[in-house]
């Protein structure tokens, strides 16, 4: 080895800060997670694959990534809205909106999930205007869609509002000074500069959709092949002890959240040096 | 804001000013109200109502009702289970996101982005998958099960289980929160006070902790919340006997389930006023923590 593992320092602790950290980081989080990986693998492959791929299955997958997808899309859309109205412009209780916007954050998914589906349901608050129209929110795939809605509201507010804080205002004065109008400003200088940022909060509401249970629980009605979300799939394996089949499901969440990890770092990386370059 | 501050310092003209006095970095004012209104009505329709919505089931059915659930037995087991779990899982939790972040932030060392991402693991994981590897370890037919089950010793369906699985899940949020702060700060004064001779926990103690102390507690905050109101991950380790492994969250399902839904929201308005307490608290601690940062960033 020609480099050393580490860089010489005068401070002391690096060999106990880092010793503790590996650990429990073993501990809690590797060990644990690895678990899942084998015991998946006491599965042949055409075993796994019958596994996770029977049609009630499939159904999931495509309500739990379809959902999350809208959900995400409404998302980023009405996130770049609030974001821009809460660093653009000043109006009355604009502190206290900006607080709140990090509600499902702060808030127990159970609760976001019971007090959704009591607004949503037919005598809802909320749900009893559609009724009429003969559309039903509550316990449906729309209401799937409502509630990881909430959850991943924060997500593109939050990673769009540092960045639009910095656009360079001398930038909007060029394009102003050489006659564009405010919509060509926005779309060809505002656009690009928060691209990055806007995509990754859309990556970050999407990965959290996907894993969500206790906010769509309430309100999605839960009927196999229809309402009904892979997490949920997890939990009714594991309640008929089908412990190989469960963990199989969760391998394939497993996997696809390590993947949707490894593109939002990839997405933080591009948005930094977006940032940077400018 | 930034950009109005910045045209009113600098001479620029409008454009037109005949017509309208906007200037030129500037929307016009029904577009702004437009843009204002519809931002408003979409977080009244997502965050406001359903808030609301919360206090308002709670409270229909009478003062008494609501005050008879929540000091009912079960209701007061689950609340302190509750308050138990996010008290042994936050200060450990408060514990390694020191730890990580001394090491990475003062030291370099190989493979300091990987550990990075590993930390941050938790967050990308679904909560039943988060429970799941739990049962899959203690669980009776899990790794550690049989000899678990021989010395009469019960994780799974118990505290300690619903004790790791909130460890699991909040596992990053002060470790992340440190990490940024205390490497913007960079190590400058520690070594400065190791020079002089001071010892590591005078170190810790006396440079970095002052520099730290609301970014940790900003961080704590955020764990807390997150420890108290969990539900998937504890809900796959609980069994959900009631009066013994239900936490907060899980009654208010029980109850909910049972159609019983003044008590199920009066336990859930609890757990909503935590949520603004963290709300406040966090954007008080935030500002703070924030200013720390911007401190010790100027050269």
């Amino acid at each position: 080895m020609v480099t050393t593992f580490k860089r010489h320092s005068v401070l002391p602790g690096f060999n106990l800060a880092l010793g503790f950290t590996l650990l429990y980081l073993c501990l809690i989080v590797l060990i644990p997670l690895s678990a899942a990986f084998i015991k998946t693998a006491t599965l042949s492959w055409p075993q796994f694959w019958a596994t996770v791929t029977t049609p009630r299955v499939v159904a999931s997958y495509r309500l739990t990534f379809g959902a999350s997808l809208a959900a995400a899309l409404l998302n980023a859309l009405f996130g770049l809205l609030v974001a821009w109205v809460l660093v653009r412009y000043r109006f009355p209780g604009k502190q206290i909106i900006d607080a709140l916007v990090d509600l499902p954050f702060a808030l127990p998914t159970a609760v976001a999930g019971i007090a959704l589906t009591a607004l949503y349901a037919g005598n809802g608050w909320i749900g009893r205007w559609f009724e009429p129209f003969g559309i039903k929110i509550a316990f449906t795939p729309l209401g799937v869609f409502v509630a990881l809605t909430f959850i991943g509201l924060p997500f593109v507010v939050r990673t769009i509002q540092p960045v639009l804080e910095d656009v360079e205002c001398e930038l909007e004065e060029a394009a102003a000074t050489l006659g564009a109008s405010r919509l060509q400003t926005f779309a060809r200088v505002i656009l690009p500069t928060i691209f990055p940022a806007l995509v990754t909060g859309f990556a970050l509401a999407f990965a959290r959709a996907v894993g969500e249970y206790g906010s769509v629980i309430f309100i999605a009605g839960n009927m196999p092949m229809i309402s009904e979300i892979t997490p949920l799939l997890i939990i009714t394996k594991l309640e008929q002890y089908d412990y190989v089949g469960a963990t199989a499901l969760a391998v394939v969440m497993l996997v696809i959240s390590f993947v949707l990890l490894l593109i939002i770092n990839g997405l933080q990386w591009w948005s930094r040096r977006r940032e940077d370059g400018l | 804001m930034a950009c109005e501050h910045a045209t009113m310092s600098t001479v620029t003209l409008p454009l037109d000013v005949g017509r309208s006095r906007l200037r030129a970095t500037q929307e016009p004012t029904w577009v702004r109200r437009t843009l204002i209104g519809v931002a408003l009505a979409f977080l009244t329709l997502f965050l406001f109502v359903p808030l609301i919505s919360v206090f308002y089931e709670a409270l229909r059915k009478g003062v008494g009702v609501y005050f008879a659930s929540i000091v009912e037995p079960d209701a007061l087991s689950a609340i302190k289970l509750t308050l138990i779990s996010a008290a042994i899982a936050v200060p450990l939790n408060v514990l390694f996101g020191i730890a990580a972040a001394w090491a990475i932030a003062k030291f370099e060392f190989r493979g300091k982005n990987l550990l990075i991402t590993l930390i941050d693991l938790p967050f990308s994981v679904s909560p039943v998958v988060s429970g799941l590897i739990y049962v899959l370890i203690f669980g009776l037919q899990g790794w550690l099960g049989p000899w678990l089950a021989e010395h009469d010793l019960k994780v799974i369906f118990a505290v300690p289980g619903i004790v790791m699985a909130t460890i699991f899940v909040t596992f990053p949020f002060v470790a992340r929160e440190l990490i940024p702060l205390m490497q913007a700060q960079g190590s400058e004064e520690e070594e400065a006070a190791a020079v002089l001779g001071a010892s590591g926990w005078q170190i810790f103690s006396r440079v970095t902790l002052p520099n730290i102390k609301w970014g940790l507690l900003y961080g704590a905050i955020l764990c807390n919340a997150r420890a108290m109101g969990e539900f998937g991950a504890v809900s796959v380790v609980s069994g959900h006997i009631r009066g013994s492994t239900n936490t907060m969250p899980l009654h208010v399902e029980i109850l909910y389930n049972e159609y019983n839904f003044a008590a199920a929201f009066a336990v859930a308005s609890l757990l909503a006023l935590l949520a603004l307490v963290t709300l406040v608290l966090k954007s008080v601690v935030g500002d703070r923590a924030a200013t720390d940062k911007e401190q010790d960033t100027k050269p």
